[in-house]
């Protein structure tokens, strides 16, 4: 059995240790960095139907599940030695990838290399099929919700969904409103994070389409991978994600301003190398094969966007931004900022310029939301939500406040517009005192609140020196939409919670990432 | 290109060859201060230090005693100089990392190690310590043979690279310019004692500044004249450093990026004339002239096409 090689027979009936050290999910509202601090909530209901976290390889079920087999079979014919040089391997060549790419220091460097595992998390065509439905179905819908929102804003005269969760969301952007970006398109790059808590149980954890992250991590864990596993790449038959450059520059082309020419410039904005993404920003301007500008590179004149060069001024058609709206111009959002472009927004209003994300994709992707978008995906694509979305109390409904005030000790409470787990309950954690004095902060202000069961994370199993052992994980793909439709490379970033038990998996917090292998069925192979 | 990264690439080349100047101008001035005064050591070598590495004004103003471990550490440690050898390798490095993806691997670890070595050591320590310094002043010297190397044995023949051997050769001219202007009084002819001058060794610390004692026995086969070390650094092409090896240089740099943007510009045509009336004089012009006019004025007009690429290219 894959996963009793190392801690399982332990793990066996610490259920509620194991429920007791689940660390429940709080999020840093508008950062979308994938290392950002928050972490997937734990459901009490899938823990009790299931007793124990779902085991990707299968191993709880007593017999190992297909994906798997292989791989299994691998494990348990290699030399441990062999592991352990791979591990060390891959540390050297995350450094020479990586590190000597990377526009760090020593120092720096060491803090930003993030635990690599080697094991891969397999997945079975047949159930990335189902996920890639539900996530093109999600992408396409949140696009039409804020097609919607930003024009006619039907969902909200169908009372689908309250005015103010629009009007006062505070990533809501006025100068948005009554006109159409280019091709109709605001989300272009989405990372939708997925988590598993059964063998047909997945759930959306969160939609990010502002600037979602870790897209560059997903391609190196596949290089890294490919050098050190050619063996497991021939048994395997791994759908390829190298092409994820080429969809991505397709996509943008294809977004490019009607009046652009047949060969659009594209650029990629950054807010500089203090930012502590400018390493993804550099190596996905490196594949992509665009220019990596700042703010100070671009001009707008007669609400055009240009770029300086040696040769002159180049008209840029679009821009991939990775900074986040209120510092895009400073002459119609924060006059303070020096990372934008001073007349950005006209030229973008004025159909010069494509930028992606648009601007205010924010609200649709904010915790309030969050809660509505199966209806969001009823209302504008008449389908059944192919993914489940984890239950959600509004506090602002009446009953809802008032199952949540009597469940307390049991579940996660977060401000709306909340960030950085401020302001947050998380009940099995919580004293008496302390959710006594949360319940009077939350009757008196319930719309501010929305609460969540725990939910338990699926595992797949991690190599140490110890051996081998289950960790829990998530998912992160990549959507890609443009006027050429969407795009999904088959995987996605996982991200695994290193540490024993932990549900979290952010790695500012220890947690680590695997390369993630979509597979041939094996009745197919 | 963008601009900004032809600038940075631009001022990377200048920084990482400024500190290699200054690490030499600081070897020779080494040994000629170790000598007794009967030999030409003199007080005022730290000053004349100073003044070709252009820190003399800086260094005043920091209220620093003029001794030999002062200016050692000032040129080469002392953070409120912005020309000190640690703050050119970190304004180099902080312009290569802007345009990470322009570099090659060999340039950026080069950089890189050489950046995070200096910053590990104690300073301190190094500057009383002349053998330390010694060595010190070697890494110095390797880390920029390394860095060049990467340049030109790794860099693709693109506007990336054009860009930076512009800088490189505009910085070097004006650095071998400098030296000889500090040195300019004990190369005039009329100073010279045949056979025993005290400048004998101001002589050759100015050729080993610019490693090229030896160049110096294969070109003219002759002992020390100081006539002859003043050609050999303005004129001779033959010499890598002299002014008019930089000024060809830097103006064949130019026409290749003239030529691949198809057109000429300001830059172009201030390199040419500038070489152009390099190749046209002799040693006896230059001296007739002076020497010290010469170079103040080959100084202005490097400084100039300096300015002029900047205002061609980079905004």
């Amino acid at each position: 059995m894959l996963a009793t090689r190392a801690g399982r027979r332990e793990r066996k009936g610490r259920l509620q240790n194991w429920l007791d050290s689940c660390t429940i999910a709080n999020r840093l509202s508008g950062a979308q960095d994938f290392q950002g601090s928050r972490s997937a909530q734990p459901r009490r209901r899938a823990v009790d139907q299931h007793m124990e976290p779902f085991d990707e390889t299968g191993a709880s079920g007593g017999c190992a599940r297909a994906s798997y087999e292989q791989l299994e079979r691998w494990l348990n014919e290699v030399e441990p030695d062999l592991l352990a040089s791979r591990r060390a391997q891959a540390e050297l060549l995350f450094r020479r990838i990586g590190i000597t790419f990377a526009v760090y220091g020593a120092e720096e460097a060491s803090e930003r290399l993030i635990p690599f595992d080697i094991l891969p998390r397999i997945l079975e065509r047949r159930e990335w099929a189902t996920l890639e439905q539900g996530l093109i179905q999600r992408v396409r819908a949140i696009n039409l919700f804020l097609a919607d929102l930003y024009r006619g804003r039907e969902i909200v005269a169908a009372g689908v969904i309250p005015p103010d969760l629009i009007y006062r969301n505070p990533a809501f952007r006025p100068e948005m409103t009554n006109w159409r970006v280019p091709h109709g398109i605001y989300v272009h790059v989405a990372g939708i994070d997925i988590v598993r808590t059964g063998e047909d149980d997945l759930y959306v954890l969160e939609d990010n389409v502002r600037t979602p992250s870790g897209v560059s991590y997903m391609l190196e864990n596949r290089e890294v991978m490919l050098r050190l596993f050619p063996e497991l790449f021939t048994m395997h038959k791994v759908a390829p994600i190298e092409d994820y450059p080429d969809h991505l520059h397709a996509t943008l082309r294809s977004v490019a301003p009607p009046a652009a020419s047949a060969n659009p410039v594209v650029a990629l904005l950054t807010p500089g190398q203090y930012n502590s993404a400018f390493y993804e920003h550099s190596f996905l301007a490196d594949k992509l094969g665009v220019e990596l500008v700042e703010g100070s590179d671009l001009f707008v004149r007669d609400d055009v966007v240009y770029m300086r060069t040696t040769e002159g001024p180049r008209r840029v058609d679009v821009i991939y931004r990775r900074i986040d709206d209120e510092f895009l111009d400073p002459l119609e959002f924060r006059p303070d900022s020096q990372l934008g472009v001073p007349g950005l927004m006209g030229a973008y209003r004025a159909g010069n310029v494509t930028l992606a994300n648009a601007v205010g994709t924010g609200v649709a992707d904010d915790k309030a939301i969050y809660s509505y978008m199966p209806d969001v995906i009823r209302f504008y694509l008449g389908e059944k939500p192919l993914l489940q979305n984890v239950p959600t109390w509004r506090c602002r409904e009446p009953e809802a406040l008032s199952h949540v005030l009597a469940h307390l000790e049991e579940l996660v409470v977060k401000e709306v517009n909340g960030s950085g787990g401020y302001g947050m309950l998380v009940g099995p954690h919580a004293t008496k005192a302390q959710i006594a004095e949360f319940a009077a902060k939350l009757s008196s202000n319930p719309a501010n609140f929305i609460a969540q069961p725990t939910l338990a994370l699926s595992t797949c199993p991690i190599s140490l020196a110890e051996g081998v052992a289950p960790r829990h994980v998530d998912l992160r793909p990549f959507v890609l939409q443009g006027a050429n439709g969407v795009q999904i490379v088959p995987g996605g970033l996982t991200r695994v919670a290193m540490t024993e038990n932990s549900l979290i998996v952010n790695s500012s917090q220890g947690g680590g990432t695997k390369d993630t292998w979509v597979i041939d069925d094996s009745a197919a192979a | 290109m963008l601009s900004r990264s032809a600038d940075n690439l631009y001022w990377l080349a200048r920084y990482m060859e400024r500190a290699d100047f200054i690490a030499r101008i600081l070897h020779a001035s080494r040994r000629l201060a170790a000598l007794p005064k009967a030999y030409g050591g003199a007080e005022n070598e730290w000053e004349s230090v100073l003044i070709s590495a252009g820190a003399a004004a800086a260094f005043h103003a920091s209220g620093r005693p003029l001794d030999e471990f002062n200016v050692v550490d000032f040129l080469t440690f002392a953070p409120e100089n912005p020309g000190s050898i640690l703050n050119c390798v970190e304004h180099a490095r902080a312009n290569g990392r802007a345009v990470r993806t322009a570099l090659t691997i060999e340039m950026w670890e080069t950089i890189n190690d050489g950046y995070l070595a200096m910053k590990a050591l104690d300073t301190a320590r190094v500057a009383h310590d002349g053998e330390e310094f010694g060595r010190f002043l070697d890494f110095v010297k390797r880390m920029s043979l390394a860095y060049d190397g990467g340049v030109y044995r790794t860099m693709l023949r693109n506007e990336a690279y054009w860009f930076s051997r512009v800088g490189l050769f505009i910085e070097r001219g004006d650095n071998t310019a400098r030296l000889l202007d500090v040195k300019y009084h004990v190369l005039l002819p009329e100073k010279e004692v045949v056979g025993g001058s005290l400048d004998y060794f101001q002589w050759s610390a100015v050729l080993r500044a610019v490693s090229a004692h030896t160049a110096y026995s294969w070109v003219y086969r002759e002992s020390l004249k100081p006539w002859l070390v003043a050609d050999l650094l303005i004129l001779r092409p033959e010499m890598p450093r002299s002014l008019i090896s930089c000024c060809e240089a830097a103006a064949r740099h130019l026409d290749r990026l003239a030529r691949s943007h198809g057109r000429q510009g300001p830059a172009q045509r201030h390199a040419h004339a500038l070489h152009g009336k390099l190749e046209v004089l002799s040693i006896d012009n230059v001296l007739q002239g002076g020497l010290h006019e010469f170079i103040q004025d080959f100084i202005t007009e490097n400084n100039k096409l300096g300015t002029l690429v900047c205002e061609q290219y980079l905004f």
